[in-house]
């Protein structure tokens, strides 16, 4: 079984990373395992700026956050995968040839000219800007409730990025991209980063890439009594 | 002019997947040199070992054997006033790429559509008053018949082991199958796969309110096939990652493997991959192909001459190619004249999930093609469609094709994130089951493909442009299916429900994955006045250019398309070898 993750521990995490900079990898340790074996409180982003990182961080920690049944974001090192994602190309099959109409039906689909390295980018600075200006401090350092109050307005657009000078970009497609970003790390495979110890699958009952059901197919309405199996072979 | 020109060969063909595949193997054993040369990357089968498609995030939510939007996107309008914009990523469907095509990753469901719905104009003349049904529809029948098809759907059923029950056996009803389909010269080749929870719980409501539910027709094979050109499939273990992936197991019938393991071996036959045909090279007369320029994996244009051009990539590919080589007159909605990108159709689908707090469904447990299905609201086997003025119809099914996490459905009121969102993962993953529809879709005079005139793939040439939006005659056949899907799924009682149908006034959506069962473009038909291609595929105006796929559909049935595709490549690759290889010229007089 996991170890339980603590509440204190968790708030030490994120006070950590908002106060220090991060302390690079010792040369190594992230390749014996790849990315399954990175400590969230040692890891060293490779897009984020450690600005970014910190705001990263502490929203992971509300979208999915420690509290209730299953793990949090953090984790299960959620901010570690969409790093990895940015850095590894996230969007490059996206189709971003002009002229750009961002103001079209939403049923025609997406049609701003940034791949999702710019939407991270912009999308932090103006929330960032945003918040200071609501509540005079950033993000990290709101209480849980102001956090969720503000990223309730990110998501219904009641901040205006408009207003801050940004042209094409909403509040709405910021929120959109980082939170589908965030719930792919916490259930895809470990190996991305993300689903460390493969706890969200224990968490919801799914095997992962154990991949032979003949015996099982026809059992109906039995819980599947076998834990998850990870893509290098590991089982939780 | 290409700086480099291949030496010569009988046939080339242009994408492949299934289509260029059967056509490759069937032209090989003919004896005459058939080289393929496809888009994508080579996707052999030693890349899809286990572990390695047991893969979500890699295969399903990033699209790993897919084509990118980056270079396949088309652009797409609802009416021809407006200005098209580009499918950036992908939504409403996914074309494939690569050895293999689409047919790698499909689901498998092989499934035939009806004798009616191949002569589906037949029908609505028969069936629906003079007037009653929308004026701009362009529907028309298939240009042969049932007997002279079957054959062709048989063979490509015993290639792909096609496993389920038998429904019409020579004329005679089996119990167990579909009532409602056509007469089948020979039994399904293997028994059915293995009911899931969900099957079952569909098939007893759906059997009690007097519907004909039957196993959904799979080629994910139950058991050990030998096809009939010698590869051999291994009985499927229920992997959970089929529809959108390559099979772990070497049980889905993919190209790869029923025919390009055989076709590989022939001395006769060798593809190039990342190949990408740019044209095809016409005589100055317009009547003939010399063969097609393409693009090679150094950026160099190469010249391939041949005496036999296939153009078999996906439906968009093949029509965009043939507007972007001059061969037939672009579609004019206009003047309804030309008829390279008329009948262009879609299809919906839509459905209910249905929440059940102490059922155990175990979705990752599942073969592609799983599932149960009812063909009784088809064209002709119902008569409220007549009654209330739309055409059309649909295959009602609850289907388990994946159980993945990501994405995975969360009663209404859930919330998006947070600890609710969290627990409700916990509390409701593998709890639900879906009651779903996948529908017919009409042609239209105002739906149709042509080129982009400002957006450009990364080779320069314009992109294909899509107008289509839904019609009423669509909407209304959707309003009609909610009633028979919520009282269905009201009958299985449960704790919670979430519904997913379009109103009567809902646009495409091109951000919601349908499938990508896209046809029409380049139809087939009985004259060059309103289709590009004659019933043997071939090009009215370029008679040795052949487009087998889905762009021959006049329009969409509820059945989905790769059975068809099969049967109809079959058919014309006969009528090259029996008729066109002696005798190279139009096979059917205009």
């Amino acid at each position: 079984m996991s170890s339980k993750f603590t509440s204190s521990r968790r708030t030490l995490l994120l006070a950590s990373a908002a106060a220090v900079p991060i302390v690079a990898l010792p040369l190594g340790q992230p390749k014996a395992e790849g990315l399954e074996g990175v400590t969230l409180s040692r890891y060293q982003p490779v897009f984020f700026s450690p600005a970014e990182w910190t705001f990263v961080m502490a929203v992971c920690d509300r979208f999915i956050p420690a509290e209730g049944r299953g793990p949090g974001a953090l984790e299960t090192n959620v901010p570690v995968f969409i790093d990895q994602q940015l850095h590894e190309g996230l969007g490059s099959d996206i189709y971003l040839q002009g002229p750009h109409k961002p103001d079209a039906p939403a049923t025609l689909g997406f049609q701003l000219p940034y791949a999702p390295q710019d939407t991270y980018r912009i999308g932090i600075k103006l929330a960032q800007q945003a918040c200071q200006k609501q509540f005079g401090k950033p993000f990290e350092q709101l209480g849980e409730k102001d956090k969720d109050t503000f990223l309730t307005a990110l998501q219904k657009n009641t901040v205006d990025f408009a207003a801050l000078g940004e042209p094409t970009l909403k509040a709405s497609q910021f929120f959109g991209q980082f939170l589908g970003d965030t719930k792919n790390g916490y259930l895809a495979d470990p190996k991305y980063g993300g689903n460390k110890d493969m706890k969200a699958w224990v968490a919801i009952g799914f095997p992962g890439a154990r991949a032979a059901y003949t015996e099982w197919v026809d059992q109906h309405n039995r819980p599947y009594p076998l834990g998850p199996v990870s893509l290098s072979g590991k089982r939780a | 002019m290409p700086n480099i020109t291949n030496d010569d060969v009988d046939v080339v063909i242009v994408g492949l997947g299934w289509a260029g595949s059967l056509m490759a193997i069937e032209l090989a054993r003919e004896g005459l040199k058939v080289r393929a040369l496809e888009r994508g990357p080579d996707r052999p089968p030693e890349d899809f070992a286990y572990p390695k498609p047991a893969d979500q995030y890699a295969y399903n939510t990033r699209n790993k054997v897919f084509a990118t939007p980056r270079e396949a996107a088309l652009t797409v309008r609802y009416t021809r006033e407006e200005t098209a914009l580009p499918t950036r990523k992908w939504g409403a469907f996914a074309p494939g790429t690569g050895v293999g095509g689409s047919g790698l990753h499909w689901t498998g469901v092989l499934i035939r559509p009806t004798p009616t719905d191949i002569k589906l104009k037949t029908y609505a003349d028969q069936a629906y008053k003079k007037g009653q049904l929308d004026a701009d529809m362009r529907i028309k029948d298939f240009p042969f018949t049932w007997d002279e098809i079957e054959p062709h759907f048989d063979f490509f059923d015993k290639v792909c082991g096609l496993s389920g029950n038998t429904g019409n056996l020579r004329g005679e009803l089996q119990p167990g199958g579909d009532p409602f389909e056509g007469p089948r010269s020979s039994p399904y080749p293997l028994p059915a796969l293995k009911d899931t929870l969900n099957n079952s719980m569909f098939k007893d409501v759906a059997t009690r309110l007097g519907y004909h539910p039957f196993p959904n027709p799979s080629a994910n094979v139950s058991q050990a096939w030998t096809n009939p050109y010698g590869a051999q499939l291994a009985p499927c273990n229920y992997c959970g990652y089929c529809s959108k992936y390559p099979c772990l197991n070497y049980s889905k019938a993919s190209p790869q493997t029923t025919i390009l393991d055989v076709v590989k071996r022939m001395p006769n036959f060798d593809y190039k991959v990342n190949a990408n045909v740019i044209r095809v090279d016409l005589h100055a007369d317009k009547k003939t192909a010399k063969g097609v320029t393409y693009i090679d994996e150094q950026q160099r244009e190469v010249f391939q001459p041949a005496k036999i051009v296939i153009l078999s990539s996906f439906q968009f590919a093949n029509v965009r190619l043939m507007l972007l080589s001059g061969i037939g007159k672009p579609y004019d909605p206009i003047s309804e004249t030309g008829t390279i990108g008329r009948n262009y159709a879609f299809l919906s689908n839509g459905g209910a999930t249905l929440f059940f707090k102490d059922k155990h469904f175990n979705p990752f447990a599942t073969a592609g093609a799983t599932g149960e299905m009812f063909n009784d609201i088809s064209p002709g086997n119902f008569q409220d469609g007549p009654k209330l003025g739309f055409i059309g119809g649909a295959k009602i099914h609850s289907s388990q094709a994946t159980g993945t996490p990501i994405g995975a459905a969360l009663p209404p009121g859930t919330p998006q994130w947070g600890k609710g969102w969290k627990e409700g993962m916990v509390d409701w993953y593998g709890h639900s089951m879906g009651v779903s529809i996948t529908t017919t879709c009409m042609s239209y005079r105002g739906h149709y493909l042509d080129l982009d005139p400002t957006y450009k793939d990364p080779w320069g040439q314009p992109l294909l442009r899509m107008t289509f939006n839904w019609r009423e005659n669509e909407l209304k056949l959707q309003r009609y299916l909610r009633e028979i899907v919520l009282k269905i799924a009201g009958e299985l009682k449960p704790d919670a429900i979430s519904e997913n149908f379009l109103k009567m006034d809902s646009n495409w959506d091109i951000t919601k994955y349908v499938s990508t069962h896209n046809v029409g473009g380049a139809i087939m038909g009985t004259s060059p006045h309103d289709s590009a291609l004659n019933r043997y595929l071939q090009s009215w105006d370029v008679h040795n250019v052949f487009v087998p796929g889905g762009n021959a559909f006049p329009q969409n049935f509820q059945a989905n398309p790769t059975a068809t595709i099969g049967a109809i490549t079959l058919f014309a690759a006969e009528a090259i070898k029996k008729q066109y290889l002696k005798n190279p010229g139009p096979l059917v007089q205009a």
